[in-house]
């Protein structure tokens, strides 16, 4: 250890640092959704497509228009919010991926509790308010259920979130097909409808349901939390070693269930706009997929909450497009989780990049035995 | 393969100017080590000053910028690891590489290049107890590695390399994980072989004591460049260390002062634990550490000591007992580190006392930062204050890294171990707990921890020492404590006792 060198910390070069992750955090997905595409392209030439017709379909019916754009956004409410539900509970170090279930729990609790106030003629505002709360504290009981097995009785989170969810689906079945079904559902069981007036509309101007500002806001929020926060310190500690995170005295247990209840309060809160905002009854159309694509866009994101909100818009003007991509190529449904698919699977082989990309490693203080 | 090899096959090595160039970093500047065959040469340096570089170098590892090779002087082209096994080049590292699952066996057997996809394990067996039977000492073939003590891993991990007939050993720390006996042991019988021109050793080390004990030439590294090399016997430590630190001034080691203030601060009281089984890991703790005294506990690895660090800092619950701190019961949780002043350096700081990923100024701050000035209303963190202490604190102890942002898995591990400190010993503190803070650093930073740990014993804290190093419990401690089978079986002051009355307590006599 030299004493010379030891004290002086060239403080020009702490910009650098962080410049540098930030750059790596910005190129390794980049390069991943690139070469996804190029992966994918191959796979239309192979089933005899043009890529360029693909991509260009892609573009016009994600950002072409300004209705495309709008259809874009809107499809992106649900995949912030399940995106949102992903990345908190990984910063902690927990892998849940039950957002799917959170979130048709969460539409489902909405649906229900809205039966008996749209009878009773609560005010709309009042009824929304009541339907967010109760699909929010459903969705994070049900998340915090995962994160307390974990804890507390060691279940591997991964596993208990995943069949969670299973068990959530079946609930709502189990009520929509029976007690909660309404009579004038005849081919498809669902919840009595919420009626128009019930239904949230959307922001002024625009063809965009609230759902989208609540995802945003709730994205800069909770960046704001695990970042500027002693609650988001402490939970990165924890995520990062339990351990170190032990002998600081933290509450390590309280911690990962809040996570797990932020993860699910985010999931549920989806389900309420979607219940609320599109299908305004819950049925069947509530299990989308999108808490699974919210994973994809979680990892894409790199965990980071801003960062899930441009990933979230992407993911979904792909789907917007999908039904331009399948009427004018005549492509079936599942092109597009082909496509998802390439991407996931890229994007796990290029997390071990990090750190292994020379241009953005920070010059070693030549420290090494 | 030829499992028993002829004898006086020692081959020597010789590395002419080599030099390895990171970046702006030269790591290695025109180094040249001469190993002639059969000695047991030491490869001093400290942290950072290029040894690893070196071996790596010469191992395959990394492809130095320039330099050369001689094996039995003739030129020798090593690019891979596998090359440098060809060449009969091994090595043994500061951590094990066996499988603990398999036996010692199987481990033998799978290491071999050419192991078959079907192994006949019968006449493996054979070909392994004729081999063993020509090794001077024994491992017992048929044993899980998992079951095997540290001493005897270490010793198979040498077999390994004999069964492969790798007779240029280069061990990296080999005796960081053993007692005391078991290094002096192992080192020994190498020292046998190598006198019976069977291997040649380069040793990288940082005792001393086993470099005069054990080896015959040595060579000193400091920062990348070669600042001498010599006859083990002859050279004085002094003038080692003189060639290993240079001219830096090491902290002068604080000296004991007398207290007369021997309030009681620390109390356990009858702590008992189990492990995740519920087999006992502790039993019936009872220990007293006064104001101003070091109390150190001295104990044969794996004997409860983790756990009882474990149980005190909050990692670990106990099933049984109470802990006491003036006289108030202890819970370990956040609140109650702050107000009594408890304090910790945990063994392996970089995986018990940082998160590895998160900066150096973030780690520096896990004391500090829900409180002010880091922290506003007990919630809002605030990254001017918390930036600006972290370079105090790099400044004031010495943390050599590139930048507070730099994560601190980037850092070696003395300055990782200096960043611990310097978030634990910069407070106030009352109560500290260590746990074998050397372990595995350079001579300097081992003074430097050291005489920081006496420091604080002089500003009045109850220090608990839980160590592997007798002789660091020697220099230490005001009163020694043993624990054997996870309970303390020996208490006195350390003017009252001697290493031979500790050892034998240690060996559960």
């Amino acid at each position: 250890m030299s004493a010379e060198t030891a004290g002086s910390i060239p403080s020009t070069h702490t910009p650098n640092v962080r410049m540098l992750k930030f750059a790596e955090a910005l190129f390794v997905p980049l390069v991943a959704l690139l070469v996804s595409a190029v992966l994918f392209s191959l796979f239309l030439l192979i089933i005899g497509k043009s890529p360029v017709d693909f991509f260009s379909l892609v573009w016009t019916g994600g950002f072409g228009s300004s209705f495309s754009i709008q259809q874009s956004l809107q499809r992106s409410a649900p995949l912030i919010l399940a995106g949102l539900a992903f990345a908190i509970p990984a910063r902690i170090g927990l892998t849940i991926i039950g957002a799917e279930g959170a979130l048709v729990l969460g539409g489902f609790a909405a649906a229900a509790i809205a039966i008996p106030l749209v009878t009773f003629g609560i005010p709309a505002p009042l009824t929304w308010l009541l339907m967010a709360l109760i699909a929010m504290v459903t969705g994070g009981v049900w998340i915090g259920l995962a994160g307390w097995l974990r804890h507390y009785r060691g279940v591997n989170e991964t596993i208990s979130s995943l069949l969670l969810s299973y068990i959530a689906i079946a609930i709502m079945n189990f009520f929509v097909e029976g007690a909660l079904r309404d009579p004038a559902s005849a081919n498809k069981p669902s919840t009595m409808p919420i009626g128009d007036a019930y239904r949230i509309g959307s922001i002024p101007g625009t063809d965009v349901h609230w759902g989208f500002a609540a995802g945003i806001v709730l994205a800069i929020a909770l960046y704001i939390l695990m970042s500027r926060t002693t609650f988001g310190f402490a939970a990165r500690m924890t995520g990062g070693n339990v351990r170190a995170a032990q002998a600081q005295g933290l509450p390590v247990g309280l911690l990962i269930v809040s996570c797990c209840v932020i993860a699910g309060c985010c999931a549920g809160l989806a389900g309420f706009f979607e219940v609320a905002a599109i299908h305004g009854q819950a049925n069947a159309s509530l299990v989308a997929g999108y808490g699974f694509t919210g994973i994809l866009i979680a990892f894409l994101a790199r965990h980071n909450p801003l960062a899930v909100v441009p990933v979230a818009i992407l993911f979904g003007a792909i789907a917007a497009a999908g039904g331009l991509v399948q009427r004018r190529m005549g492509m079936p449904d599942a092109t597009v989780l082909v496509l998802q698919g390439i991407i996931f699977v890229v994007l796990l082989t290029s997390d071990t990049l990090y750190g292994r990309l020379k241009f953005f490693q920070p010059p070693v203080g030549g420290d090494r035995t | 393969m030829n499992a028993v090899a002829p004898m006086g096959r020692a081959p020597s090595l010789e590395a002419t100017g080599m030099t390895k160039i990171f970046g702006p970093l030269v790591a290695l500047d025109d180094v040249s080590i001469s190993v002639p065959a059969g000695s047991f040469h030491a490869l001093l340096g400290e942290n950072g000053a290029g040894k690893s570089t070196l071996v790596k170098s010469i191992m395959g590892f990394y492809s130095p910028d320039k330099g050369s090779v001689k094996l039995d002087g003739k030129e020798v082209s090593i690019k891979t690891p596998k090359d440098a096994r060809a060449h009969g080049i091994g090595m043994v590292y500061q951590h094990f590489t066996l499988v603990p699952c398999l036996t010692a066996a199987e481990n033998l057997v799978i290491s071999r290049a050419d192991a078959p996809s079907v192994i006949d394990w019968r006449k493996e067996k054979k070909a392994l107890s004729e081999f063993m039977e020509t090794m001077p000492f024994k491992v017992p073939l048929d044993a899980q590695v998992a079951t095997l003590s540290a001493g005897e891993k270490q010793k198979l991990e040498i077999l390994k390399l004999l069964y492969l007939d790798q007779r240029f050993m280069i061990l990296d720390e080999p005796t960081s994980v053993l007692t005391p006996g078991e290094a002096d042991e192992m080192l020994g019988l190498l020292g046998d072989m190598a006198a019976k021109k069977e291997i040649t050793v380069l040793m990288i080390s940082h005792k001393f004591r086993e470099v005069k004990a054990f080896c015959d030439g040595f060579t000193v590294l400091r920062r990348g460049k070669l600042t001498g090399s010599g006859d083990a016997q002859s050279a004085s430590i002094a003038e080692m260390s003189r060639m290993m630190i240079g001219d830096t001034e090491v902290r002068e080691r604080a000296a004991r002062t007398q207290h007369n203030d021997k309030r009681e601060v620390l109390e356990l009281a009858g702590i008992f634990a189990e492990d995740a089984e519920g087999t006992p890991v502790l039993s019936s703790i009872n220990l007293k550490v006064n104001a101003g005294e070091i109390v150190g506990i001295a104990g044969v690895s794996g004997n409860g000591q983790s756990a009882l660090v474990e149980v005190l800092a909050g990692q670990r619950a106990m099933s049984d007992g109470a802990i006491r701190i003036q006289a108030q019961n202890f819970a370990p949780k956040r609140s109650n580190f702050d107000r009594y002043k408890v304090f910790g350096l945990p063994e392996e700081p970089l995986k018990n006392a940082t998160v590895p990923r998160m900066s150096v100024a973030e780690n520096l701050a896990f004391r500090a930062f829900d409180k002010p000035p880091v922290a506003s209303l007990g919630w809002w963190m605030s990254p001017g204050p918390l930036r600006k202490r972290a370079e105090e604190l790099i400044k004031l102890y010495r943390v050599k890294t590139t930048s507070p942002d730099a994560p601190i898995e980037t850092l070696s591990g003395g300055n990782v171990q200096r960043a611990v400190l310097a978030r634990e010993l910069s407070g106030d503190v009352d109560v500290l707990i260590v746990a074998n803070p050397c372990f595995g650093l350079d001579f300097a930073s081992v003074a430097d921890i050291r005489s920081q740990i006496m420091e604080q014993r002089n500003r009045g804290a109850a220090v608990l020492l839980v160590s592997e190093d007798l002789d660091e419990i020697l220099e230490l401690a005001d009163r020694v404590a043993v624990m054997s089978g996870g309970t303390i079986t020996y208490v006195a002051a350390i003017q009252e006792t001697d290493r031979n009355v500790i050892g034998q307590h240690m060996a559960g006599h």
